[in-house]
């Protein structure tokens, strides 16, 4: 945290006059508004009438994406690094692009920001193609993995870069570039090089030069991956903060799915270069569309089996290590015979003897006998792997509610039951 | 404990090593330039007076001591013909810079921006002519820049010109000649620096909305000034000296300094005056090297 330090003693002196900046921050970076991209002479940027209409009602049309992704594809010789993307991104979005490394994720948002353009597709912004607009065209701005800051110049001249290509007046720049030093709390900085600023600290001038323009889109290629665990979850706070301030449209690429799944309203997940699921972090979690996306996105038991006969609400299925489970029928039929069922750790509850089988059926839970091997206390949760007598392992997460110690030890012989409406039916 | 003390004795004479040099290798024969300059001509052998007799009792030095003057950094002054050489030399050495840069710049951008493997190709292609002698090359040089040499021979073909042109002897063939020479020391150094930068920075000028032409200007030329830095007083300081192309090359009506000391030095047999004009010479190019320095101190310390 000593890396921080100048922050904090900035934050305790002129911090005040934060509030009233971002009043006046507001209502200028509607989304409507930067769609003149800066036009060179227009020293005045006279607030104009035009953007009164737009304030009263912030979406351009509720129809209409502000960005559309048409089947786009880039080709690398014969490798496909993004294949047949078909994405909507609404006006005032936070939305993340999450996938493993190579996965054409930074590749799509390289072709957002105009460094690649696509072989096949097109790109709509606003209802217009921008497949044509070069880079220091476009009104999309892009925050850089490892912030790509200018060495030569100071975190002041950092963030006037993008204003003064603009040809803004010298006074206006003054104004923009102090509201962005205040927005992403760096006063009394502004006069350092990147090389005299820490971790945390060149992050936030990268963040504020790449908001100085107040650009449509803001793209972020994995923007909290330099720093540091504890500063990377304050600083997803306040990225999330910030983006529901300025009303804009944030599209981040990551590799962690906690930071998606936190920050995000909508995540589509990459693989391969395809665009395999676009969800809330509640859908992707719960109702992942496929097997790979299940076990790239938080931990999960599977079970592959032959499906069996649907009774009472319940499907039940054959499977070679767990027996039979039962699941919540889906709503709509199967069309494979070998699926697989998947269920969370932390829906799967341990206890000494199988719970009673209260109602009439006997398909009320599923219970899996077998024995404890591993207990992995983390502080908010345990994970338990138990040893089933097939030789399979379920796994089992159990919040720690009180200071006792764990409920289990290892070595003990436990029952693991399930809910079939917890249970996931994954066919690919 | 042990191990320190093991690493501690290399380490100091490492740190002394280079102090060691410069005063083996420089301020002792500048010691001795210094006094051959402040002496007078006599024909004798060595052709200088006093001489200094480390035997002769300290009388004897104190009345070599009283022997030395300055009357040959007097005549330097007093005589235009040594002040047009040093400004002759100054502004052959400026505008071969200048050119030099020109020149450069472009090759070394276009060599960092090639890829690796390329790279290596056009770094060999830069150092490859130095396999061959200096001397040779500039040979060469007037073989195709003679009257009937190559280049007057293709203008002719090519019903460019009508007759054949002078190129030898003038200032044109001079600076053709150190231009070619000196390339390499301009290109290498800037590419160094222009192969070391971030090509994220021109991205991320060019999504701030900066043309590639502003990009050029505000992002990639001063990023490179050390390398510029570098290559200018890399070619400038040596050319200021320079002493075989010029008389090689160029006509005889203008003398570098170059040339000028080597007339005291052989041809007057003059030592002492020609041991002026090689210490003038040192302190004219100490000046520029330790403003550099001041320079880039000021920039360190800025930072």
């Amino acid at each position: 945290m000593a890396e921080e330090r100048p922050d904090n003693e900035a934050a305790a002196g002129p911090a005040k006059p934060e509030s009233p900046v971002i009043e006046a921050e507001k209502p200028e970076a509607l989304p409507a508004e930067p769609s003149q991209p800066e036009p060179a002479a227009a020293p005045a940027r006279p607030e104009p009438a035009a953007a009164v209409p737009a304030r009263i009602e912030p979406q351009p049309e509720p129809e209409m994406p502000l960005l559309r992704i048409e089947g786009v594809t880039r080709k690398f010789g014969n490798f496909r690094a993004v294949d047949r993307v078909t994405l909507d991104i609404r006006a005032g979005e936070f939305f993340a692009l999450l996938g493993p490394s190579g996965c054409g994720k930074t590749t799509l948002l390289r072709m957002l920001a105009g460094f690649e353009t696509p072989d096949e597709g097109r790109i709509l912004l606003d209802g217009r193609d921008i497949a044509p607009v070069l880079p220091h065209e476009r009104p999309v701005n892009m925050m850089f993995q490892n912030y790509a800051l200018f060495p030569h110049l100071s975190v002041k001249d950092n963030i006037a870069f993008g204003l003064k290509r603009a040809g803004m007046a010298k006074a206006d720049i003054r104004t923009r570039v102090a509201e962005m030093v205040a927005l992403v709390k760096l006063e009394g900085l502004e006069k350092r090089k990147p090389d005299q600023l820490s971790g945390g600290q060149r992050q936030r001038v990268a963040l504020a030069r790449s908001l100085a323009r107040r650009p449509q889109v803001l793209l972020l290629d994995e923007p909290l991956a330099a720093l540091d665990k504890k500063l990377r979850e304050s600083t997803q706070q306040e990225l999330m903060e910030l983006q529901r301030r300025l009303g804009m449209t944030f599209i981040v690429v990551t590799h962690d799915q906690e930071e998606a799944m936190t920050m995000a309203s909508r995540i589509g997940v990459m693989d391969a270069g395809r665009l395999d699921q676009v969800a809330t972090p509640r859908d992707l979690y719960e109702t992942p569309a496929s097997r790979w996306i299940a076990e790239f996105v938080g931990d999960i038991n599977l079970f592959e089996g032959q499906v069996g006969a649907a009774e009472a609400g319940r499907l039940a299925i054959a499977t070679r290590d767990a027996g039979t489970l039962y699941v919540a029928e889906p709503r709509s039929p199967l069309a494979k015979s070998v699926v697989s069922v998947a269920i969370r750790p932390e829906k799967v509850k341990l206890s000494r003897r199988a719970p009673a089988a209260e109602g009439t059926s006997a398909h009320a839970f599923n219970r899996l006998e077998g024995v404890i091997t591993d207990v992995s206390y983390l502080g908010g949760h345990t994970t338990y792997r138990v040893k089933l007598d097939s030789g399979a392992i379920v796994r089992s997460s159990m919040a720690n509610t009180t200071r006792i110690v764990d409920a289990y030890a290892a070595s003990q012989r436990v029952v693991a039951w399930f809910m079939p409406d917890d249970c996931l039916v994954l066919e690919q | 404990m042990s191990a320190r003390r093991i690493f501690a004795r290399p380490a100091s004479f490492a740190a002394i090593a280079p102090y060691l040099w410069m005063v083996l290798f420089f301020l002792v024969p500048f010691g001795f330039v210094l006094k051959i300059a402040l002496s007078q001509t006599a024909i004798a052998q060595p052709p200088y007076v006093p001489l200094f007799d480390l035997w002769g009792g300290r009388e004897a030095t104190v009345a070599a001591f009283d022997q030395l003057s300055i009357e040959n950094f007097k005549l330097l002054i007093s005589d235009n013909l040594y002040i047009l050489s040093y400004l002759r030399s100054l502004t052959v050495a400026l505008v071969s810079t200048a050119i030099l840069l020109l020149i450069g710049y472009p090759v070394a951008y276009g060599m960092a921006r090639l890829p690796q493997r390329w790279q290596a190709i056009a770094m060999m292609l830069v150092i490859v002519p130095f396999w061959t002698s200096f001397l040779i090359r500039i040979y060469a040089w007037i073989n195709i820049l003679q009257h009937d040499g190559l280049l007057n021979t293709v203008l002719l073909k090519l019903h460019l010109i009508s007759a054949p042109l002078v190129w030898l002897s003038t200032d044109t063939a001079m600076y053709i000649g150190i231009v070619y020479s000196y390339l390499p020391f301009m290109i290498l150094p800037l590419f160094a620096t222009l192969a070391k930068q971030d090509p994220a920075l021109l991205e991320a000028a060019a999504d701030l909305g900066a043309s590639p032409w502003q990009a050029f200007w505000q992002v990639t030329f001063p990023l490179s000034l050390p390398g510029v830095g570098a290559g200018a007083l890399l070619c400038f300081i040596p050319v200021v000296g320079e002493f075989v192309i010029p008389d090689l090359l160029a006509g005889s009506n203008a003398l570098m300094i170059g040339q000028t000391l080597w007339l005291e030095f052989f041809t007057n047999k003059d030592w002492p005056v020609a041991s002026a004009v090689a210490v003038v010479l040192l302190v004219l190019l100490v000046a520029p090297l330790l403003l550099y320095e001041r320079l880039q101190h000021r920039q360190l310390e800025a930072r």
